[in-house]
């Protein structure tokens, strides 16, 4: 029959669309991120300018919703992987990223580095950090929650967008940051939570695109959001809330994957991690505080964020025994 | 008419078919079954899951409740008014839905009723002060409801127009109206057809993934499709999938059987566009509830449509058709959509001529069980959803990582299998009309086997094969449930690109994408309906 001979031609024909456009350079490096940091908006593609550059390669971006993803595709693909690095994990999940036997030691000095509470690692390099924060439109907020107690007690007429912290990084750090201030009473407030969120986005870009085209008030992101709109678009509308618990920290990282194609220039990329070429970028469009020197003037607008008085942060391990069971505590009580 | 060895052929074409399928269903029900002890339920996930099979019934059972409650009315509205100028676009137009992606329905609705759509603007006006929200539970009814309210319409408007002109004349001339009409002619004449209708707006509506998906809005409005998917590519915890798989098989079971039980499948009848004179419905002032009613109809169905048109006319289509990617994604969705659906034609063609050798009374069990289980072999995809599927062999794959041709397989072997109940409804009949018109004289011309097929029968049958075709390609074109699972940067469709597109916020080029994806699955399904009323074998 004519039809069954069709049918693999047919998929033949699918392959070389699939296979993606073949690099110029001679040496080429993959990096996984997460989606807003290759966005045309993003720090993405000013860094890859600046580090092909510097190296002569091409660069390569692939993106997935956000973080936690991140890790579930690692996961998933093992050593099909075919990246370099991998860079958007943030310290919650380095202890569960390394057990994966997929990362390798970098090997690089790494004193340039300098984050709070000091975190350092033979594996993964902090590239960038920030404090979570409710962020919320004035022109609709009154009286913004001024503690996580306000904000799990509030009207539930007004609405926050949060991620869900099975895929997204700042959806685990809510999650955490609610287990830093509840502890064992962390269902209960979540359970109230859940009738002021309006919905659980994958990733951050989705759920920060519905908070600004106006869908909700509030939404879950950083205090060095409101920079943002104050740099790029002139305007104080959107403002952090301070919490007067204190807010979760979160230190992303970079790390090097043991099936590198070229572990060299995967390398070189982690030390360029480190420098003012990659560091400069980070503050005013990964709109984050950067990790090691930057040679430029913060713009002004940073001096306005709020500066939280006190941080939480759990260690690695802490949050790798016990994630599994506090996302099942979280969907327990937000499926109520 | 068959000769003996064209009977055995189509029977062992028949079985083989049917081996295939069986297969295609049992190797990822095994897998998962064996998938099964990787992990224990937790009180915490116990909970969980009751509470996401518990929500996946309620809102099946809301989203029939209401559909039901509104078509109804409409449709009574409609049959009592069978000429007014524009009716038969209305009806064409209630057929959209079935055909449109429900990734571009769901950008439809959010430009429509999202909190700074034109209905909101509209219950502002009004002095609600709560806006209606597209998320959650609200917003997964209405999008059933605008999939289903026109659906449900379609299926129980001809059992009113059925009905003989006298039982009207009758009417009038007892002076029934209102209440008692409805009451003694109108409802005792749908009722039937209201029932099935609903049984399948319950069904499909308990088996919705990308609506939920979009639209949920978290675990609190999860059905078992979305946990499915979501425990395998957000948690990658097998076992969970396993046991949310195996729900949600015998949840569709049970339904199935209900339905079974309680009646015959729904069948979409002729709606040509005129319906029977209504001596007994004035017009005048009484014209006014039906006139709103219809208009109300027409706009909560055409309203999504339009702002898809609208928004993507204003998108940067230019920007978005110089896209390598779009052209990427487009070659990957026709491909595979061609390759689908010419398996699904293969498939069908296979069946239903097993199914015809067999007879309609079979003389023994085998070839009873041959032509049930042809007949069935389309309703079994609904009773294992493709996310399901796709989970088996998601974990027989691993994941699907490093490979390319493998999951591609998968995601067209899913496709054909759903479109394999609507097209074997398009052939069934051709193969009839063929076989009653030219088997006789091709058996006493001795024109048999390889010969009749590619000289006769075959030939006969192209423009059948030609509609089942076209609309397996448009169905596999708009589906999301198969790529969800095994999309990635390097098998992107043109579904998986919008809802990539959706999710990073990218709303120009989404409305963009939707409308081209909207616009070519509708041309498919103008193409597919014409072909299939000049054959006169379809009844869509």
């Amino acid at each position: 029959m004519r039809i069954s001979r069709f049918i693999p031609a047919a998929l033949a024909a699918v392959v070389p669309f699939i296979a993606g456009p073949a690099s110029s350079a001679d040496r080429a490096l993959t990096v996984f991120t997460y989606e807003s940091f290759i966005a045309e908006w993003g720090p993405g593609p000013k860094i890859e300018a600046a580090f092909e550059a510097e190296c002569g390669c091409d660069l390569t971006w692939v993106g997935v919703a956000d973080g936690v993803a991140l890790l579930n595709r690692l996961k998933l693909e093992g050593d099909n992987a075919e990246a370099g690095v991998v860079l958007g994990l943030d310290t919650n999940l380095v202890a569960e990223a390394k057990a994966t036997g997929l990362f390798e030691a970098h090997g690089l000095d790494t004193k340039a580095v300098t984050v709070p509470g000091g975190f350092s690692d033979d594996t993964f390099i902090p590239y960038d950090y920030g404090h979570f924060a409710v962020v919320y439109d004035t022109e609709t907020v009154a009286n913004p929650p001024a503690s996580l107690k306000d904000l799990v007690d509030g009207e539930p007429e007004q609405k926050i967008v949060i991620q869900d912290p099975r895929t997204s990084t700042p959806g685990l750090g809510l999650l955490l940051w609610v287990k830093s201030v509840y502890g064992d009473d962390a269902p209960e407030a979540w359970e109230k939570l859940a009738s002021r969120v309006l919905t659980v986005t994958p990733g951050w870009s989705e759920a920060y695109g519905l908070f600004t085209s106006g869908e909700a008030p509030m939404v879950l992101s950083y205090t060095t959001s409101p920079a943002y709109h104050m740099v790029a678009e002139e305007t104080d509308r959107y403002q952090a809330a301070e919490f007067s618990e204190g807010h979760y920290l979160q230190i992303e990282v970079a790390g090097l994957l043991a099936n590198a194609p070229d572990k060299d220039l995967a390398r070189e990329f982690l030390d360029f991690v480190m420098t003012p070429g990659f560091q400069n970028v980070i503050p005013t469009n990964n709109w984050m505080l950067p990790a090691a020197a930057i040679t430029m003037e913060l713009p002004e607008a940073f001096g306005k964020l709020v500066e939280p008085k006190k941080t939480f942060l759990y260690t690695p391990e802490e949050v790798a025994e016990n994630r599994a069971a506090w996302i099942d505590e979280w969907l327990g009580a937000m499926s109520r | 008419m068959l000769t003996r060895g064209e009977h055995r052929a189509s029977r062992a074409a028949g079985l083989a078919a049917l081996m295939a399928i069986g297969l295609a269903l049992a190797v990822p029900i095994a897998v998962l079954l064996t998938h099964g002890e990787s992990t224990g339920v937790t009180s915490n996930q116990g909970d969980y899951l009751i509470r996401i099979t518990r929500f996946t019934l309620m809102q099946a059972g809301l989203s029939t409740l209401l559909s039901l409650v509104f078509a109804v009315p409409l449709a009574r509205a409609l049959a009592r008014r069978p000429d007014f100028a524009g009716r038969r676009w209305l009806i064409k137009l209630f057929a959209v839905p079935l055909g449109l992606p429900p990734l571009v329905a769901a950008l439809g609705l959010i430009e429509v009723w999202g909190r700074n759509g034109v209905a909101n603007k509209g219950l502002g006006l009004m002095g609600a002060e709560t806006p209606f929200s597209i998320y959650g539970l609200s917003g997964i009814l209405l999008a059933h409801v605008f999939f289903n309210l026109p659906l449900a319409v379609r299926l129980i408007l001809p059992a009113l127009e059925r009905l003989p002109p006298e039982y009207w004349k009758t009417a009038a001339n007892l002076g029934m109206s209102g209440l008692s009409l409805f009451r003694r002619v109108e409802w005792p004449a749908m009722r039937r057809s209201a029932a099935s209708a609903a049984g399948l707006v319950f069904m499909l509506c308990a088996t919705s993934f990308t609506l939920v998906l979009v639209l949920g809005g978290g675990p609190a409005a999860t059905t078992l499709e979305v946990a499915i998917y979501q425990a395998l590519r957000f948690d990658f915890d097998p076992g969970r999938a396993v046991l949310l798989s195996l729900i949600q098989i015998s949840m569709t079971l049970i339904v199935m059987l209900v339905l079974k039980f309680l009646g015959t499948p729904a069948e979409e009848g002729e709606t040509k566009g005129g319906g029977t004179n209504r001596p007994d419905v004035q017009g005048g002032l009484h014209l006014l509830p039906d006139a709103v009613l219809i208009g109300l109809g027409g706009l909560f169905v055409g309203a999504p449509m339009a702002a898809v048109v609208v928004s993507g006319l204003s998108a940067d289509l230019s920007r978005l058709l110089t896209d390598a990617l779009f052209w990427r994604a487009a070659g990957t969705s026709l491909s595979i959509g061609i390759s689908a659906a010419a398996l699904s034609v293969l498939l069908a063609a296979c069946l239903v001529r097993a199914r015809y050798s067999a007879g309609h009374r079979p003389r023994s069990v085998p070839l009873g069980l041959l032509a049930g289980l042809s007949g069935a072999a389309g309703s079994l995809t609904l009773l294992v959803p493709p996310v399901v599927l796709g989970a088996g062999w998601f974990l027989l794959l691993g994941g699907g990582a490093g490979q390319l041709l493998a999951p591609l397989m998968v995601i067209v072997l899913i496709n054909a299998l759903m479109a394999l109940p609507f097209v074997m409804r398009v052939l069934e009949p051709a193969h009839q009309n063929t076989l009653e018109r030219n088997g006789r004289l091709a058996v006493s011309l001795g024109v048999v086997g390889r010969h009749r097929l590619s000289q006769i029968d075959i030939p006969a049958m192209l423009p059948a094969f030609a509609t089942g075709f076209v609309f397996a390609v448009a169905l596999s074109l708009g589906d999301l449930g198969a790529i969800a699972l095994f999309g990635s940067d390097r098998i992107v469709t043109l579904p998986w690109l919008l809802y990539q597109k959706l999710g990073s916020y990218r709303t120009a080029d989404a409305a963009g994408l939707a409308l081209l994806l909207g616009a070519i699955t509708m041309a498919l399904m103008i193409v597919a309906e014409k072909l299939g009323t000049r054959n006169g074998s379809v009844d869509r």
